[in-house]
């Protein structure tokens, strides 16, 4: 077998030792909050009375000892069935898969966008370190970071729609016009704009520190310094060598993010009103809704797991010098 | 009092709010008829399923009246007018209701609406799975149907508040030919329905927007005038004020913004907060004591405090004057039932410390005479910031406040369960009649552990239960409304609670919306008599 195969062998042995403890530690820390969705059913409307909490708890099966509900909740995952939401009336897999979309295109147009520019700007920093513009751009990279998103988001708003009346304030596509094809596709763009544009700032500032640190740091390693012996001007010795080795960390740091992609933006999707899955999960909290909640975070652990996996074997990919044995 | 157009195009004589002093009442132009299409947009916050019939959350309050129909609609003196029933006839006992039902109705799916299906709401949806309808309708025995057009409630007991609770949103008939034989809970038309309202239902798509459409079957043509309703969601209370003003909404109900932002809205040129058109849900923001402590068994301790709460500066920096000053345990929207005919506690700080020295509730060393802990209702700042006002106005009394901030699920179980708590800011509906809305929180048999909006302060007082009960089975609406005059008096001598403000539960709206606070419901209404003048 090759190292690889074992390797992948193992790894994956080891994800599913994982996955199952992050299912236990799942369903233990989502039983630790007070209350349940039965109370918190019955609390939205109103009240009720004692009767009708008991008929709710049973009929959410919430009457049963614990043990026993983390019993049909593990069965019931080995049957691949993440259960019922009885908040919404509808099978968790159901609700996941309806806000996947929304979540996957938020997260993965900025996350893309703050990789690209930071490693623009990050090397651009470096290159010029102590210049101006290197000064100008950390200093954007920090207060992007420092930056609360809902405010950035609130002022992205209050310009681009209440002055500018350029783009639309809130959803994802315009309500009641049934576009497809291109049209549909441009109208979706035309609502991520600025909730993209916010968590591009967000995700960009660390992306420019980490490259910019990065590339300073290879570009006082020996090879370099053997690259300028050789003759090699500046620019090819940064095209040729540093920028390539100064993005192990980024790759590492993509993979991290990456992995919490399915967790969204709860700040940027509620001022947004953009459909994904922090705003599912939020809510999931607040009602107690634990079918829900332990779907969503089983989705989520199963992510991090593979995108690890994924970036460890990228890794090893674009530099041979990290071992996949390791 | 104003006689707008839109009173007496929906066939109401006037305003039921005589005698209330009320700002401005909002009125313009009158329009030459109603504006047939358009589609109208509305914020909401998302539901989990769109019929009310068994889920009584306030969103789905505001949304399922526009899909179903009810028994009865109501006026602004909360007199229950014809909707679903053309008539009713009450036997002298008050135990049986004869209702004749309309004939020619449809459901959304085409099938004919008839008594069976009110059988079948009532009996098997109302009563046994409605938080509400579970007390309303507890001593209906049996629902007789003779012929498809008459139903006939048989009632253990009279119930009187049943005429009281006869609208859509409030009792809900479901189609039963879909629900029959189904588990209620789960069935697919819950996210789907199939009513008999001006609207139909057309697409959800989660966490966006809900849109309805037209129903073009309706039974009073040539109503609706909309070609529809979107409800868009927007989590965001900022985002929403800002879509207003952008003028991507039309409307937003159920305070859908902190009043100071609603304040502002209301001075632009666009907007407006119609002064009409929450009477049915008679909100009103109050604080709970924890009677089980010692220090609030002495009602002179209770008054002291109260005495030191202004509640005109509550209204005023509070609630920016879209509340009146509570002055009793019922609202002064319900009309029918308020009266200000009860014992008062003016402002005095002087007096509350005279009152506290008086209980022998001595100052210590460093000024504090006790220390509590509050509550605030996690819905909506201005539960949060009348528990600060009650933090400084504590303060003079020598009273520390502790306040405490949490999740929805931590609060109920901690006030309604656990009885963990001194004091609440808290605030609910009246609703339409006070057997319905208010008795939960004083009633001394409704102190049931676990149930939220229970009576979670604990006040046991025979005099007030004894009003209470009379109320629930007397018949005649005068001694009836009587009862409830004597449980205000009593309730504001021992004062349990403290009621703070009779707020409005306000709606914005674009100036070019037309007709929509046409009955008590307003923007929980159906929309039936809605139209968009632009």
């Amino acid at each position: 077998m090759s190292r690889y195969a074992i390797f992948l062998l193992r790894r994956l042995a080891q994800a599913c030792i994982i996955v199952v403890g992050i299912v236990c530690v799942n369903f233990a820390v989502v039983h630790l909050a007070p209350g349940d969705l039965a109370e918190v059913m019955a609390g939205q409307g109103g009240g009720g009375d004692a009767g009708y909490v008991a008929l709710l708890r049973e009929r959410f099966g919430l009457d049963q000892p614990l043990w026993v509900q983390f019993q049909r909740y593990a069965l019931n995952l080995l049957r691949l069935d993440l259960g019922y939401s009885f908040k919404d009336n509808m099978p968790v897999a159901t609700l996941i898969a309806d806000k996947l979309a929304a979540t996957a295109i938020l997260m993965i147009a900025s996350l893309g966008t703050a990789f690209l520019l930071g490693i623009g700007l990050g090397t651009l920093a470096a290159v010029r370190h102590n210049s101006l513009s290197d000064v100008v751009i950390s200093l954007l990279a920090l207060i992007g970071y420092a930056t609360p998103l809902f405010w950035l988001g609130l002022l992205l708003i209050l310009l681009f729609t209440v002055k500018l009346g350029w783009l639309p304030s809130s959803g994802m596509r315009t309500i009641g016009v049934p576009v497809s094809g291109l049209a549909g596709v441009l109208d979706v763009a035309r609502h991520a704009v600025m909730p993209v544009l916010t968590l591009t700032v967000f995700y960009m500032a660390v992306f420019i520190r980490l490259m910019r640190a990065s590339v300073l740091n290879v570009a006082s390693l020996d090879f370099v310094r053997t690259a300028y012996a050789k003759g090699m001007s500046r620019r090819q010795a940064y095209t040729n060598h540093v920028v390539g080795n100064a993005l192990l960390p980024m790759i590492t740091m993509l993979g991290v993010n990456a992995g919490g992609i399915l967790g969204g933006s709860v700040v940027v999707e509620t001022v947004f009103g953009w459909p994904g899955l922090g705003r599912l999960t939020f809510d999931a909290i607040f009602a107690r809704d634990v079918n829900l909640l332990l779907g969503i975070l089983f989705c989520s652990s199963l992510l991090v797991v593979i995108t690890n996996l994924v970036t460890d074997l990228f890794s090893a990919w674009i530099d041979p010098r990290i071992e996949v044995s390791a | 009092m104003s006689f707008t157009r839109r009173n007496v195009v929906a066939g109401f004589a006037a305003a039921g709010l005589a005698g209330v002093a009320m700002p401005a009442v909002v009125s313009r132009a009158y329009a030459a008829t109603p504006k047939k299409g358009g589609l109208l947009r509305m914020w909401i916050a998302e539901p989990v399923m769109l019929t009310g019939a068994f889920n009584s959350t306030g969103q789905i309050y505001e949304i399922s009246g526009k899909l179903f129909d009810g028994l009865a609609r109501y006026d602004f003196d909360l007199n229950p007018k014809p909707q679903l029933a053309l008539s009713w006839d009450i036997s002298a006992d008050g135990k049986s209701i004869t209702f004749k039902l309309r004939p020619g109705v449809k459901w959304h799916d085409g099938k004919p609406f008839t008594a069976s299906d009110v059988q079948f709401s009532a009996l098997k949806v109302w009563k046994e799975l409605h938080p509400r309808g579970r007390s309303t309708y507890r001593y209906l025995a049996d629902v007789e149907v003779p012929d498809a057009l008459t139903a006939i409630f048989k009632f253990e007991r009279p119930s009187p508040y049943v005429m009281n609770s006869l609208a859509s949103v409030e009792s809900q008939i479901l189609p039963r030919h879909l629900y029959e034989g189904t588990d209620i809970l789960t069935n697919p038309a819950n996210l789907k329905p199939i009513g008999t309202g001006p609207f139909k239902f057309k697409e959800w798509q989660r966490g966006q927007y809900i849109i309805f459409e037209r129903n073009p079957d309706y039974w009073d043509a040539p109503k609706p005038y909309l070609d529809g309703v979107v409800m868009v969601i927007i989590p965001d209370a900022a985002s929403r004020a800002v879509a207003l003003e952008a003028g991507e909404l039309d409307v937003a109900g159920a305070i859908p913004v902190p009043l100071a932002d609603a304040h502002r809205l209301a001075g632009l040129p666009t907007l407006e907060i119609p002064v009409q058109g929450s009477e049915a849900l008679a909100f009103q923001a109050f604080m709970e004591l924890n009677l089980r402590r010692p220090y609030f068994q002495d009602v002179r301790v209770r008054r002291a405090m109260y005495h030191a709460i202004d509640r005109n500066f509550v209204r005023k920096s509070i609630y920016f004057d879209f509340a009146k000053a509570a002055t009793g345990p019922i609202s002064y929207e319900n009309a029918k039932f308020y009266t200000a005919d009860v014992p008062q506690y003016e402002f005095s700080i002087a007096k509350a410390n005279a009152l506290l020295d008086e209980a022998g509730m001595k100052r210590q060393g460093d000024g504090l005479r006790f220390k509590i802990t509050h509550d605030p209702l996690p819905a909506g700042d201005h539960f949060s910031r009348t528990g600060d006002y009650f933090k400084q106005q504590m303060a003079q009394l020598g009273i520390a406040v502790d306040i405490r901030n949490q999740d929805f699920p931590t609060y109920y179980r901690r006030v309604y369960k656990d009885y963990d708590f001194d004091t609440t800011s808290t605030g609910a509906f009246g609703l339409t009649d006070p057997t319905v809305g208010i008795q939960r929180f004083y009633w001394s048999k409704n102190i049931v552990p676990g149930v939220a909006f229970s009576n979670g302060s604990g006040y046991n007082s025979a005099e007030a239960d004894k009003a209470l009960e009379d109320a629930q089975t007397e018949v005649d609406p005068t001694k009836r409304a009587g009862l409830f005059r004597d449980f205000q008096k009593i309730v504001m001598t021992d004062l349990p609670l403290f009621p703070i403000a009779d707020a409005r539960y306000i709606t914005i709206k674009s100036k070019t919306v037309m007709n929509i606070e046409v009955d008590p419901l307003g923007a929980h209404g159906s929309f039936a008599e809605a139209y968009l003048a632009r």
